[in-house]
């Protein structure tokens, strides 16, 4: 199946045939739905709070916000999308602006942000004096400032690649953002991924907040910490040239040649003492 | 030959009220004043100056609804209302029951008893809505328009 970033640009894409389309589905309904109230999960908001739902396109991802008795206010590049949130008559407050542009909020306005199926298109440029990677900063500053201080975003996209997975992490991380992904179903069909973000530390809650806390106490979920492994490894695990690790592979790889090589003991790979 | 017996839908054939597109009398739609607390203009050059927020409303038409009180979110969103950009627009929109200065932090029990600041707030934050009219900044001059209550902040190609 063809990806619809690839094809048109999104205001021009969710036209009102598509939009209609898109919201009368009712399998999209259903897994806009249980999508939105899976990232609602993850944020854990204690009370009502005010939230901005990033492409919020006809308000499906909102009303859950609703159902939730939060306030959200939406933000949309698509006018028939809107136009039937409007029909629909969802609780939020919509605009309609592209989020590439920024996010036209007052800094430490929202409590929280949600998007659902949304910044993928932002990897994509549609003209020629804007770039994907410009349109990704430009959101993620927006949206770190607009946060408050302690507050979370959690952000549900396709990426069609690696690439675009780690370059929308790394806008974020740039932003200043503590990010994580988190992966339903992984390795299926089915995979939903989603990027949880969390601004400074959670001074409400006490303590350090991040992304391995805001996942520790739901069921299901390993944790796959990779700062570690890139902290200690140095290059990516592989032993350095000359230490006793790399000579012990080296002659390994001879013997495995069939070469003469001189067996392995303690005093492999040490140091001679300088000579005086 | 016989005659094609006529169709009849199978019972799960029938439209799911879900899927049926709903009818269009509905309200016109409307933007909350709590939200132009919190809008600022889009423009990366006007963030930093101090006359891009509040955006000045021009030329707006208003509507009253009435929506139930919610002391508990009230009280969470107090802190970040910013009181003086609040008071201009009030002042731009002809409400002055508002007090001078932002009133301390009531206990949510205290202002479901009271009758009068926090509902004051509630019924010109949430209550008071645009329907239609123009958001200005007062850095740049640009109008955001506003449309069944949609601001537009697209910036042309040429602004961003």
């Amino acid at each position: 199946m063809s990806r619809p970033e690839d094809t048109l640009p999104p205001d021009l894409f969710y036209n009102d045939r598509e939009s209609q389309k898109y919201t009368t589905s009712s399998r999209i309904q259903t897994i806009q739905t249980s999508m939105a109230q899976r990232a609602l999960s993850l944020l854990s908001l204690p009370h009502p709070s005010l939230i901005l739902d990033v492409g919020c396109g006809s308000g499906l991802s909102g009303e859950a916000l609703t159902a939730s008795e939060h306030t959200w206010i939406g933000m949309d590049i698509s006018a028939s999308m809107l136009a039937i949130a409007l029909d629909r008559e969802t609780a939020g407050d919509l605009f309609l602006a592209d989020i590439g542009q920024g996010v036209p909020f007052r800094p430490g306005t929202f409590d929280a942000a949600i998007s659902i199926s949304a910044i993928q298109w932002l990897c994509n440029a549609d003209s020629s004096h804007v770039s994907a990677t410009g349109r990704l900063a430009r959101f993620f500053e927006g949206l770190y400032a607009s946060l408050k201080r302690g507050g979370k975003a959690v952000l549900q996209f396709y990426p069609k690649n690696e690439v675009q997975r780690s370059m929308i992490t790394g806008a974020a991380i740039r932003a200043g953002f503590g990010a994580g992904l988190l992966e339903d179903d992984p390795g299926t069909k089915n995979v939903k991924v989603y990027l949880v973000l969390t601004v400074g530390a959670g001074a409400e809650e006490g303590g350090a907040e991040d992304v391995t806390n805001v996942v520790r106490g739901l069921e299901g979920v390993d944790v796959i910490d990779e700062r570690r492994k890139g902290r200690g490894g140095g290059r990516g695990g592989e032993d350095k040239k000359g230490s006793k690790g790399w000579i012990l592979r080296k002659k390994e790889q001879g013997r495995n040649k069939g070469k003469v090589v001189k067996a392995d003991s303690k005093y492999t790979g040490r140091k001679r003492r300088p000579a005086f | 030959m016989t005659a094609k017996p006529p169709f009849i839908p199978p019972p799960h054939f029938t439209l799911h009220p879900t899927n049926l597109p709903l009818p269009p009398t509905t309200p016109p739609p409307k933007m909350k004043i709590l939200t132009t607390n919190y809008l600022t203009c889009a423009l990366r050059a006007c963030k930093s100056h101090p006359s891009s927020f509040p955006l000045h409303f021009r030329d707006a038409e208003l509507q009253q609804d009435s929506l139930p009180f919610n002391a508990a979110f009230i009280a969470n969103i107090l802190p970040r209302i910013d009181w003086p950009a609040l008071l201009t627009t009030a002042t731009e929109l002809g409400f002055t029951g508002l007090p001078a200065e932002k009133p301390d932090l009531l206990a949510t029990a205290e202002m479901e008893a009271d009758e009068g600041v926090g509902r004051e707030l509630h019924r010109i934050l949430l209550e008071t809505q645009v329907v239609e009219g123009k958001l200005v900044c007062g850095n740049c001059g640009h109008e955001y328009a506003i449309h069944q209550g949609i601001a537009n902040f697209l910036l042309p190609g040429h602004l961003v």
